[in-house]
Formats: structure tokens, sequence, C-alpha cells
């Protein structure tokens, strides 16, 4: 037990003499997510896929940070089943009324979970649905407004046994 | 479906409101990744597309991937414009369409 602390302390020695190089990468990172200035609150990155259908859905275009709603539990114990809800506040009259709702993951093997498509006549922009997470990520949910807005709101799950095969 | 969908609708529906309709169909959604016994990929099986209508007319729908959960629970709102016939549509990789009419009464 002693010894194995002991090789613990020199281990942390090790990375403790490294502490100027690790400061000042860390400083450099900040300095440049500060210089960035807009790159970004909503900036989430994921696989490959990921990164793909998010563009796709943004067209280039920035979106507002925040707005959807998501229910959803900050730690689940299996990723195969993890009840969401999503909603946007919207009168949801032929003048103003949300278009879709994207969701999407940054870390299954498969970005898009789902894209929900409303009408005036939904009434409500809210949906209740349960997804898989294959491991620890931060989901992103994803809306488009009838006049364009688009709308970006994420929120990180802790999953102790991922969705098999999600 | 194997089994029929449930879909379970308020009572005492009065034209203006705007109610939640919660569905549930039976589905293993099996995602495409996975592989079997012998190594060999278990090719996906999943509903790709769920659809609301009431009188002809989109309510809601859904374009599903992999990532969602076996058994696709869905919950979503209407807002009744009146009486009339809501129509649930699922359609699966296989090609198999299930339909579900659900007749609306209105006080």
């Amino acid at each position: 037990m002693d010894k194995r602390l002991l090789m613990k302390d020199a281990f942390c020695f090790k990375l403790l003499d490294r502490r100027d190089f690790v400061l000042g990468a860390g400083a450099g990172a900040l300095l440049a997510s500060l210089v960035g200035g807009t790159r970004k609150a909503n900036a989430v990155t994921g696989s490959e896929e990921f990164e793909a259908a998010l563009a796709e859905i943004l067209q280039g275009a920035t979106p507002n940070s925040g707005g959807v709603g998501m229910d959803i539990p900050a730690a689940v114990e299996n990723g195969d089943y993890v009840p969401i809800a999503l909603g946007v506040e919207s009168p949801m009259t032929a003048e103003s009324y949300v278009r879709a709702i994207h969701l999407l993951s940054p870390a299954n093997p498969r970005a898009r979970v789902a894209t929900f498509t409303f009408t005036p006549l939904s009434g409500r922009a809210r949906v209740t649905t349960v997804m898989r997470l294959a491991k620890t990520q931060e989901v992103v949910a994803v809306a488009e407004l009838s006049d364009g807005t688009l709308l970006m709101s994420t929120r990180s799950v802790d999953v102790k046994v991922g969705g098999c095969g999600t | 479906m194997k089994k029929p969908p449930r879909i379970k609708i308020p009572e005492g529906i009065k034209a203006g409101d705007v109610i939640e309709i919660k569905t549930l169909a039976t589905h293993i959604m099996e995602t495409g990744n996975r592989k079997d016994a012998a190594g060999n990929k278990i090719p996906r099986d999943i509903i790709h597309t769920f659809r609301a209508t009431f009188e002809g007319r989109e309510v809601f729908s859904v374009a599903l991937g992999s990532g969602i959960a076996a058994n696709p629970y869905f919950a979503f709102f209407l807002r009744v414009p009146g009486p009339g016939m809501l129509e649930l549509t699922w359609i699966d990789d296989e090609g198999e369409t299930t339909v579900e009419k659900v007749p609306l009464v209105v006080a």
C-alpha cells in the first residue's frame, strides 16, 4: 500500500515537473478562446459525421446559443434507454412557428438521432422520446424557426454503460 | 409490427384544445452496428419514419436514426381544429408500413 502510494507520488512529481509547460499550454488555449471570440459558446466537437451533419443543418449560419429546452438526465446508468424531451417556446401560428428540431449525438456511431418536424397544427413545439447514448457526451439540439432563425442548445449526459451498438 | 402500436389520447377534447398524443411502437430498432456471434454484421432494421396527420394535414413527423431506442416512443401535440381523423404512420427499413386511424370526438 505504502509502496503504491509512493509510486503514485513519484508519478505526480514527474507531472509537476512539467507544470510550466502545462500551465503555458492552458494559458495559450484560454487566450485563443478569448481571441477567437465567437468560437464559440456553442462549439461542440465530435465525430466527423457529427461535424458534417451539424454543418449541413446550419448551412454556414451561426445559431443563437440556447433556446431549445432539453429535459434529459445529467447521468444515466443505461445508455440504451435515455428519455429526452425537447421544446421551443413559440406561438405556433402560420406567421411564427418552429419548423424542426434536430437531435444530434457527437459520440454515437450515427450522429443524426432524429429530426422532428412541426407545423402550426402541432400547437406546441415539444416532443418526448427515448434515445440511445453510446458513451458520455454532450447531446445537441438545433431548432429551425419559420423565419429562418436557428437555435442551438447542448446538455452533457454522463453514461455509465453505453447503449450497445448504437 | 408484431403488436399494434399503443396510442393514448386525452378524453373530453374540445375544439381549440392543444392535446398531447402519446405513441409507442413495437420494434427492435436494430442499429446495423452490431455483429452476431459469428462476427457477421447484423443489418440495420429500424423504423425510419413516423408521421401524424389530421384530416390529411401534416401535424408532426420524425425522421428517425438508429439512435432512437428500441420500441420508439413519441409524445407530441395537436391543436384540435374540430372533429376529424388522426392518422399515424410508421415505416421501417423492410418497407413495412403500419397505419393507425384514430377518430377524434370533439365536444
